[in-house]
């Protein structure tokens, strides 16, 4: 009998791996007070970060003798970062002094006591005045406390190739005013380009973040409806335009409009879109970030034909209701870990990365949305890049993610959602009423209201 | 996640010895002590940790991660009205039944006797390259499998040399896919174990039973097989266990998707508990499966009672 209760206590230890491997983070300790520790997001198209880093690394350190920056790129796509950046800062001895921290995880992360308030220290730092409310909005917590510095914002929007639409025999001059004018396009090119996939929206769980911002919302925040009442402060439930937002996603993946699932569902489906399937053709339109031509202009996927190539336009609403179109603005800051031995010092170094100068390389470099007043206004910044206009007057149609603490879980429960319907495992009437059942097993019943 | 060493085929441990003096027993006993007491750290206080954090609603961030509550059982009656949880056991038992169950254990019990028989050079060949499969580690097998089965791949590639369009496998059948590659993986330990276990039935029993007129089939089934029970026994718990555990295959693989028509119970644990945050309520599916191991250890315990000679 021994034999096999070792087997078994083997075997638990096999499945208990699992639950072990809960509590090991990487990364290494911030053990004295004069090595500042930087976590953020490298990958193969996301370099620009990295690279104004290594600038504020060096100009922080000449400036302070006997400080160190030690840089910890977490080489992962968005949604392992967030995975990774939790489990570091699970513990002190592993969490990170500086962390690169997307706006809609500040609430979350502050609440879980990750971050720390860096009202002092912003208050004493001139530039601070360049900051203008929204984006200071943006870095605030639950508690009305800042925790985070903007790095610059982004909207959202649709591309379109131009040369497919004119093969196509659409007009290269284009502006869809309702959804139906995208389906109509996307089902003229899989007529006369079978080859070509008329159009991505993203929907899959490993795609992550992309999923709900660039895909479901750009179509929700279009229709009558949204995800959160402000004024209440409360979910909304059941509401048609939910329904009828996946009900799009499930239009274009049933009819083969968007790419096949094999792309759609894998965790590169971004890099697929930015550096393969838009470049080479393959894609006639995509609705996605303003941040795209940043990989273009410069760095390893260079593809400077992409100004005559690409057509933008704004997303239109659901039927061309007012305002007629609609987008999402998210953004990233530069935050303070709780457990920062130096606090000060950790916010010198987000002061060095986002001084005017860095900021406006950032913003150029990585076709971020300024947020600086004095970034924003630089000859040098709005000649940079054509599509900044394009994007920058997005501005006027945009919305903002829900900022509660819920929204990383709730966003989580759409992308499930978002991919039942385009794998055709649920209907969009089904997948809704998936989420509403999951959106209360996360915030309760007090929280959510019937849509009305 | 992590190979369990290979064991030998069962050890007996049937016969009774007399009575000794108590306080001699407790010496002999001694020499156990650290091995207990290893135990007791390494894998009593995780098991218990991890049942302890299955009560709670601790959360990967928001609130719930600064202030984890107590919550009871009120993760596991959330687990048992949740279909996808039901779905998921359904899949694991598939997964393991086909892959483990019958893939591994069959196939490496019919090569086990092919090589016997085989030519010495094509026995050694042969082992080798089945023995590649177990060797290599996870992720590189579970890569290697990725780009076998994706829509590009090796196979769809093989298939179109002759004409034929291969299915995208992983999207359309991402079952098959994870269950054919555990069984290439699996199959060299159950054929190791099974080649020595069949080394070790004596020659002259089958050829008595030979000369009694049984056929070959009957020599099989009812000299060998018995004879080799324990070792039966031991291996189907083995791969059963491995293959409850398998993660990292089916997450490179699949992703436990399309949806989520590939995630077995460890799938589905490291979603609820890294993607959507909910830490305690991954961990209540951790220790279901841990459960099911157990179910299973139980029942071939009972049935092959390998105990009993």
């Amino acid at each position: 009998m021994r034999l096999q209760r070792t087997v078994i206590a083997t075997g638990a230890v096999v499945a208990l791996g699992l639950t072990a491997a809960c509590s090991s983070g990487g990364g290494d300790s911030a053990a004295d007070d004069s090595t500042i520790t930087v976590a953020y997001q490298k990958t193969a198209q996301f370099v620009q970060l990295d690279d104004l880093l290594q600038k504020a690394k060096s100009e922080y350190e000449a400036a302070n003798e006997g400080m160190t920056v030690d840089l910890v790129p977490i080489e992962a796509e968005q949604d392992q970062y967030f995975t990774k950046l939790a489990l570091m800062n699970g513990s002190a001895d592993t969490a990170p002094d500086v962390i690169y921290e997307d706006t809609f995880q500040i609430r979350s992360d502050a609440a879980a006591g990750y971050l720390q308030p860096i009202d002092e220290y912003v208050e004493a730092w001139e530039d601070w005045d360049q900051f203008p409310d929204t984006a200071r909005q943006a870095g605030l917590g639950d508690d009305g406390k800042v925790y985070g510095v903007s790095m610059g914002t982004d909207t959202r929007g649709l591309y379109y190739n131009k040369d497919l639409f004119e093969q196509a025999g659409l007009p290269t001059d284009w502006q869809p005013e309702s959804w139906e004018d995208i389906l109509s396009a996307a089902r003229t090119i899989k007529e006369k380009l079978p080859d070509v996939t008329p159009i991505n929206v993203y929907a899959g769980k490993a795609a992550g973040e992309a999923t709900t911002m660039q895909g479901f919302e750009m179509l929700l925040y279009g229709t009558d409806d949204e995800l959160y009442d402000a004024d209440s402060q409360k979910w909304i439930t059941g509401s048609q335009g939910f329904t009828d937002s996946l009900a799009f996603l499930e239009t274009i993946y049933g009819e083969g409009l968007a790419p096949s699932l094999d792309i759609a569902l894998d965790a590169s489906v971004g890099a697929r879109v930015a550096t393969e399937l838009l470049p080479q053709g393959k894609l006639a339109m995509a609705v996605d970030g303003s941040w795209l031509p940043g990989g273009w202009i410069t760095g390893d996927n260079a593809w400077p034909e992409w100004e005559d190539t690409l057509g933008m336009a704004a997303m239109p609403t659901q039927d061309g209701q007012e305002p007629g179109f609609t987008s999402m603005s998210g953004g990233w800051t530069l935050a303070v870990g709780a457990h920062a031995g130096d606090p000060q010092a950790a916010f010198d170094f987000i002061a060095t990365a986002l001084n005017k100068e860095n900021s406006l390389k950032y913003d150029t470099e990585n076709s971020q949305i300024a947020v600086r007043t004095d970034v924003a206004e630089d000859p040098e910044y709005l000649g940079f890049n054509p599509s900044f206009e394009f994007f920058s007057s997005l501005v006027d149609y945009t919305h903002f993610r829900p900022a509660t603490p819920d929204y990383s879980q709730i966003s989580s429960n759409i992308q499930v959602a978002a991919e039942s319907v385009a794998t055709g495992q649920a209907t969009a009437e089904e997948a809704a009423a998936t989420y509403d059942e999951g959106l209360v097993s996360i915030v309760g019943d007090d929280a959510t209201q019937a849509a009305g | 996640m992590t190979a369990a060493t290979p064991a030998l085929p069962a050890a007996g441990g049937g016969f009774r010895r007399p009575r000794r003096r108590p306080g001699r027993t407790a010496l002999r006993l001694l020499p156990l002590l650290p091995a207990v007491a290893l135990m007791l750290v390494f894998l009593a206080g995780p098991v218990l940790w991890s049942f302890y954090g299955s009560l709670t609603n601790q959360a990967l961030t928001g609130y719930k991660a600064a202030n984890p509550e107590f919550v009871g059982l009120d993760n596991y009656a959330e687990l048992l009205t949740d279909d996808g949880f039901w779905k998921a056991v359904v899949l694991t038992v598939v997964f393991v039944g086909a892959s483990a169950v019958i893939g591994q254990n069959v196939l490496g019990m019919a090569l086990a006797l092919l090589l016997r028989a085989a030519a010495r050079p094509l026995r050694a060949v042969v082992s080798a390259l089945v023995v590649v499969a177990w060797v290599l580690p996870e992720i590189v097998a579970a890569f290697a499998l990725y780009a076998f089965f994706s829509t590009d791949g090796t196979l769809n590639q093989v298939l179109g040399w002759f004409g034929l369009e291969g299915p995208t496998w992983l999207i359309s059948v991402p079952m098959l896919a994870v269950i054919l590659a555990n069984i290439w993986r699996g199959t060299a330990f159950s054929m190791m174990v099974y080649g020595a276990a069949l080394s070790e039935v004596p020659p002259d029993v089958t050829e008595a039973a030979a000369i009694d007129g049984a056929t070959g089939p009957q020599r099989f089934f009812r000299i060998t097989l018995p004879m080799i029970r324990r070792s039966i026994s031991t291996n189907l718990m083995l791969t059963t266990l491995q293959t409850l555990a398998v993660f990292t295959l089916i997450w490179v693989m699949t992703g436990g998707g399309p949806g989520t028509d590939s995630s077995t119970l460890p799938v589905l644990a490291y979603q609820e508990a890294f993607k959507f945050a909910q830490v305690g309520y991954g961990t209540a599916i951790a220790t279901v499966t841990l459960l099911v191991g157990a179910v299973f250890s139980i029942v071939y315990i009972r049935v092959l009672k390998p105990e009993v000679d």
